[in-house]
């Protein structure tokens, strides 16, 4: 199944068209907090429990909630850069890590991240050149090979490689780093890009520039990304489905113009009320929802949002499983205006757009 | 480094539209300490202090010539420029002599606690956890103790002598170095770099050698730089106690003991050995601080 070489074994799309490039299955993570010594008395925080998805090739999916929702986690998780304590990632149809899969290695090389710091994800003693070209070094390409395709990326990100290739990161602005970023993780030839926040610390102008080059790549290289954000308008601009999060476990996927449209879930509806209106007559003063996210150590069972929701009844003690409620439209909620559809609605189905 | 690769690898045209100017990280450093008159007067004592004792043999008399007849004479006796000792011997030919050991006993220790903390630092530092946590915990029972003191204890313990006053003094380093190469490499290891090329796939041996001991020797440097003069000064305290080198061999904290029942005779001839110890302790210190400076990138 696997070739005698990796070049071939880790880029050719074997699985066709049909199938996800990513499949999440159950990824769960429990970090234990200090306070109790000796396992006594010591508090659990469910980061992310049970989440499940499938990201088809080529397109964007869009993983939005508040801070501490678990998105950044999923990423890390998916990543192996945190071990998950159960839960199994399906990369185009191999098994990451298991028995006749795929090594971890191989998998990492197909997909990589570009985080929110863009500073901080850039070694400070090394330059530009040095930075974007130490991945396909460490995969055996020779260190002049290396840097002239340091140097082709660079051009392609919009960095002069002459005058920008010799540059350390404090030299440049955040959003020329930021570029770097995306040059140095497609360094690999991923197929699979994880934007965590990575235009989160950028000013508006420069944020549309980078999006637009995201765009532009994704078309050119039949990228797929996964992009995590807290920026309702950027994942409405750039992604094809979105998946909300709340407190380490998805409440609502949808293609972005159904969600946008018509959120089925009272949270995600709570989250895009909140963006703010462009037109002054439908501003609102109303917080769209009350209180704090409650503290993830402290959740029971039940629907985790049944504290915060305006629409709690009795059924909200048992967790509602994420079932279809629309083409395509998939979402964990006890409330009628969601249809159920028959003999799909089993608890943590993979759901397919 | 990178300007060489440049030229080999960019199309000409590209070269010879943009020239790369020297970018190395070194050669910034050295341009910077070059600019600071400071830091270059300390190197320039320093390096006097250290060539005199290396060439000592040729430079100036038998530090071991006694001589009853001509003890305790004056600075400036002719013959004797900076006075004779208890014992009759050339004042001078003691001090430069004396700086062999001196130097020795305050470059050395830190040398060797410089390669032993880094390392351990590193390794405890990146693996983190309860390794880490058990060989910070097991070097904190050494900051209980005063380094004075645990410098006396340690060099009393193994009996006097040089050798054992340099592992004494390493082993009061080494915790310290410790302490800073493990909390700068915690640092480093959350940074998202460290993150990213743990998702190339890289080894940790290629990930530590790239992108952590470059961001951790830096800091760990200009610590140690730092610690060579208060490994002199303990020296010189073991000498003084006796628990280092042994008379006659000349040494700066050793002749400051010897000489301390001549100060009400001849209090210049008693307060020359002290004079060395600072003023190379204070050359290394605004050495220490100028490089601290140089290093910094974001200067």
């Amino acid at each position: 199944m696997t070739t005698t070489t990796a070049q071939i074994a880790v880029t050719a799309d074997r699985g066709g068209p049909a199938q996800p490039l990513l499949l999440v299955r159950e990824l769960r993570k429990h970090f234990a907090l200090g306070g109790g010594r000796f396992g006594a008395g010591r508090r659990v925080v469910q980061a992310v429990d049970g989440v499940s998805f499938a990201v088809d090739k080529g397109e964007t999916l869009g993983i939005v909630g508040e801070s501490g929702c678990g998105k950044s986690t999923t990423a890390r998780l998916i990543t192996r850069l945190i071990e998950p304590d159960s839960g199994e990632v399906v990369f185009d149809g191999d098994g990451v890590g298991q028995y006749g899969g795929m090594a971890l290695r191989d998998f990492r090389r197909n997909l990589q991240m570009v985080f929110q710091d863009s500073f901080a994800s850039l070694n400070p003693r090394l330059t530009v050149l040095e930075s974007i070209a130490y991945g396909p070094q460490v995969h055996g390409a020779t260190k002049a090979d290396a840097l002239a395709r340091s140097r082709a990326l660079m051009a392609r990100v919009g960095l002069e490689p002459a005058t920008m290739g010799s540059r350390y990161p404090h030299e440049l602005s955040g959003g020329q780093r930021q570029r770097v970023n995306i040059a140095r993780a497609l360094a690999f030839e991923p197929r699979l890009l994880i934007l965590d926040e990575a235009v989160a610390a950028l000013d508006k102008s420069v944020q549309a520039q980078v999006l637009n080059l995201l765009q532009e790549l994704k078309a050119e290289r039949g990228l797929t990304y996964l992009f995590i954000s807290h920026d309702l308008n950027v994942v409405h601009y750039l992604a094809d489905r979105v998946m909300v999060m709340y407190l380490g476990q998805v409440v609502e996927i949808a293609p972005v113009q159904a969600l946008y449209r018509r959120p089925r879930h009272p949270y995600s509806a709570a989250l895009l009320s909140a963006v703010p209106s462009m037109d002054p007559a439908r501003r609102s003063e109303q917080p769209p929802l009350a209180g704090d996210p409650p503290e993830a150590a402290g959740v029971t069972a039940g629907c985790r949002f049944r504290d915060r929701c305006a629409h709690a009844f009795e059924a909200c003690g048992v967790a509602p499983p994420l079932r279809e409620a629309g083409h395509g439209h998939w979402v964990a909620c006890h409330l009628e205006n969601v249809i159920p559809s028959a003999g799909a609605a089993r608890a943590g189905e993979v759901p397919d757009t | 480094m990178s300007s060489v690769l440049d030229s080999t690898v960019a199309p000409p045209a590209a070269a010879t539209a943009a020239p790369p100017r020297s970018r190395s990280y070194w050669g910034g450093v050295a341009r910077q300490l070059r600019r600071d008159p400071v830091t270059l007067l300390s190197a320039l004592v320093l390096l006097l202090i250290a060539g005199s004792a290396l060439l000592a043999p040729w430079l100036v008399a038998d530090p071991f010539q006694a001589s009853m007849l001509r003890r305790l004479q004056p600075i400036g006796s002719p013959g004797h420029l900076l006075g004779t000792d208890e014992l009759g011997r050339d004042m001078l030919a003691r001090l430069v002599h004396g700086g062999r050991l001196s130097l020795l006993m305050g470059v050395l220790p830190v040398v060797l606690a410089f390669v032993a903390g880094t390392s351990l630092g590193l390794f405890a530092g990146y693996i983190g956890g309860r390794t880490n946590m058990l060989v910070m915990r097991t070097l904190d029972v050494f900051y209980a103790f005063p380094s004075v003191l645990l410098a006396v204890a340690i060099a009393g313990a193994m009996g006097p002598g040089m050798s054992n006053s340099l592992i004494a003094l390493t082993l009061v380093f080494v915790p310290q170095v410790v302490r800073v190469a493990e909390s700068v490499t915690t640092q480093v290891r959350k940074l998202d770099y460290l993150e990213a090329a743990r998702l190339s796939g890289a080894g940790a041996l290629s990930i530590v050698r790239v992108h952590v001991l470059g961001n951790v020797l830096g800091p760990v440097f200009v610590y140690t730089t730092g610690l060579v003069s208060v490994s002199m000064v303990l020296a010189s305290g073991l000498s003084f106690l006796g628990l280092g080198v042994k008379p006659p061999q000349p040494e700066w904290g050793l002749m400051l003991n010897t000489l301390r029942s001549a100060i009400y005779i001849n209090p210049w001839i008693a307060a020359l050995p002290g004079m060395m110890i600072f003023v190379t302790s204070v050359a290394f210190n605004l050495l220490a601080d100028g490089v601290r400076s140089a290093m910094d990138l974001r200067r």
